[in-house]
């Protein structure tokens, strides 16, 4: 217990501190090279491009070690040892039946909303136990949009409490966790893991049917973290939201390129802000017109399945920004209408691999 | 030594940081038609997209995916055209394979970013845009420390009209004052989408966040970028987007922008 009371009083201290946000990582210094030739392209040919992962075998001593801060500090082996966290975070989400992560490689596609409202529409059935786990750290959006905003993180012998929506939905977000709306946390990677650490093993999550979790856009810190973190539970797989331009899907490749690396299943993919009906004439925009196909062409290329183009509908960026549920506002809205049979699609993928689980157990 | 300290900057005029809390809300591509307009206006100008996991310049300058090459002041950036007017450094041209991910902790998208800001021979420029990825982490820590010896001009502020995005925004206000970063002003993208059909204005994402905005933090509010198809589709397809359509509303707005950050920075 005097573990959490620590780490609770410590996130407030690290917020109310103006200048922890250059002394946390030492400074890299020029050391970063490529194999570039003077003259020549800088293109790397052979180099790995990955970081092979602090526990890794290579770590510290892979080609793209090189130049790295840590290099060093990889290559002495102690970071190899296993995080005990993850262990104990295992423990933890035992009582967890299903966890969904929600990935983007592009930012502003709708990870949160799709994220809330997929939230909204498990948690509809008043027999499931749902909780949404917010870990974009320096951007958490899904407070207000859940209406939330403002309350506060209570702590209990077992842990932080979430913040609940409704008897079966609960929330957790570090936006839970700030003073103010104006509060900027501006850590480094370090320090986001450890918070995405914390939410995993010191929230007390309960029983849970369905733990959804919103990510930031990127294929970085956070991401690399939390499929470390559940590495040792089963996680059903991860739902990919783009929108139809190649801007953004050329983005979502590489999420999906992360998605393979990490061995994390692909449930499928959402195609958000898919053509925007006029609500005077009736007649239909492509506001981000999909040039090379939209997620269509891009699930054919890469065999994904497409779970449902959610249209563009004003309303539902209203219901966020109000923090209610666009599902029951305008429940008969052609949007809300594809909302239901991609949830829907999800529910049965998810009880479908539970039953192939037992069946080969 | 005393060129080493600012390098490769040392002809470099003005640094502006693009910047925005949220992610999608149009940096990138306010970012590209500063570039293109400023250049219009007949500036020298760079862009240094230090957004690692999610390049987007290239492609929507269309300039394909060719070799970086090396010179003996550093790495050159690639030139959009034979004038050398518009320079853009990106880690997209560095990458074998356009959609591999880039899956890299904090340290190391440091240390790159430490040798995209020291060790590109940008030569002379009037203005340097850098593009950023959304948030307050290790990207942006990055680069202000390595811009540290040289003088940053200030930050502009991209947010779509909704509370949500204006909220994440705030917090990059914050982050801006922490860091002693000038906010040079607000842009607010997607700002209201006329049919094509009936030329009925619907606000998708709601509307006046960004002026809001401004307001409430003091900041000056350098105007509101249509949500406009004309520009996405130029985006996609790395066209330029001043060039093809100079009579549209969305051509004015981006002008006028430019034209305002540009006379702030003259005077400033």
């Amino acid at each position: 217990f005097s573990h959490l009371v620590n780490s609770l009083s410590n996130v407030r201290h690290i917020y109310s501190r103006s200048q922890c946000y250059f002394d946390t990582w030492p400074r890299a210094g020029g050391g970063y090279t490529t194999d570039a030739k003077i003259g020549g392209s800088v293109k790397p040919s052979s180099y790995d491009i990955y970081c092979p992962g602090t526990t890794s075998e290579q770590a510290g001593k892979s080609a793209s070690c090189q130049g790295c801060p840590n290099q060093t500090l990889c290559a002495s082996g102690a970071t190899k040892a296993p995080d005990p966290a993850i262990a104990e975070i295992a423990e933890k989400l035992s009582t967890v039946k299903h966890k969904i992560l929600v990935l983007s490689g592009k930012g502003g596609v709708g990870k949160s909303t799709f994220s809330a409202h997929l939230a909204h529409a498990l948690a509809s059935d008043s027999t499931k136990e749902v909780a949404l786990l917010d870990v974009d750290i320096c951007g958490p959006s899904i407070p207000r949009i859940m209406g939330i905003e403002g309350e506060q993180v209570h702590q209990s012998g077992s842990g932080w409490s979430p913040v609940y929506v409704d008897d079966n939905l609960a929330v957790m977000s570090i936006g839970l966790l700030l003073s103010s709306p104006d509060d900027a946390v501006i850590w480094r990677g370090p320090k986001k893991n450890g918070m995405i650490k914390q939410f995993l093993r010191d929230v007390d999550w309960g029983d849970l049917d369905y733990l959804v979790v919103d990510t930031p856009p990127g294929t970085s810190d956070e991401h690399l973290s939390i499929v470390q973190y559940l590495s040792s539970t089963h996680v059903d797989g991860a739902i990919i939201i783009t929108t139809p331009q190649e801007v953004s899907l050329q983005d979502v490749r590489k999420e999906i390129r992360f998605c393979k690396k990490v061995k994390l299943p692909i449930i499928g993919v959402v195609e958000n802000m898919s053509g925007f009906v006029c609500p005077k004439c009736k007649n239909t925009s492509q506001i981000f017109p999909p040039t090379t196909g939209g997620a269509e062409q891009m699930c054919a290329d890469l065999n994904l399945p497409l779970l449902g183009k959610v249209p563009l509908d004003p309303r539902i960026a209203r219901s966020c920004d109000e923090g209610k549920s666009f599902l029951s506002e305008v429940p008969d809205s052609p949007a809300a209408e594809v909302y239901r049979r991609i949830v829907q699609s999800i529910q049965d993928y998810c009880s479908n691999h539970v039953t192939e689980q037992q069946s080969t157990t | 030594m005393e060129q080493s300290n600012d390098g490769n900057l040392a002809q470099v005029q003005h640094v502006v940081l693009v910047l925005s809390g949220k992610g999608g809300v149009g940096k990138s591509t306010i970012t590209t038609e500063l570039a293109l307009a400023l250049r219009h206006a007949g500036k020298k100008v760079g862009i240094l997209d230090v957004d690692l996991c999610g390049p987007s310049i290239p492609r929507m300058l269309s300039m394909g995916r060719p070799d970086v090459h090396q010179c003996d002041s550093g790495w050159v950036p690639v030139y959009t055209d034979a004038q050398k007017s518009l320079a853009l450094m990106s880690i997209g041209f560095l990458l074998e394979d356009p959609d591999e991910a880039v899956v890299w902790r904090g340290p190391k998208k440091t240390a790159l970013i430490g040798q995209f800001v020291s060790d590109v021979a940008w030569g002379e420029l009037d203005v340097l845009l850098v593009d950023t990825p959304p948030g307050t982490s290790d990207e942006h820590l990055a680069v202000l420390e390595n811009l540290k010896k040289h003088r940053v001009d200030g930050a502009v502020l991209v947010t779509t009209p909704q509370a949500v995005s204006t909220g994440d925004v705030r917090r990059e206000i914050t982050f801006c004052k922490k860091t002693g970063v000038p906010i040079l002003g607000i842009i607010e993208n997607m700002s209201g989408f006329v049919c094509p059909h009936c030329s009925e204005c619907s606000n998708i994402f709601s509307k006046g966040g960004g002026e809001e905005l401004a307001k409430l933090t003091g900041s000056v509010f350098l105007g509101s970028v249509p949500l406009d198809p004309l520009l996405s589709g130029s985006i996609e397809e790395g066209k330029d987007f001043l060039q093809s359509f100079p009579n549209s509303a969305t051509f004015s707005a981006i002008s006028s922008i430019s034209q305002t950050l540009l006379n702030s920075l003259q005077t400033a």
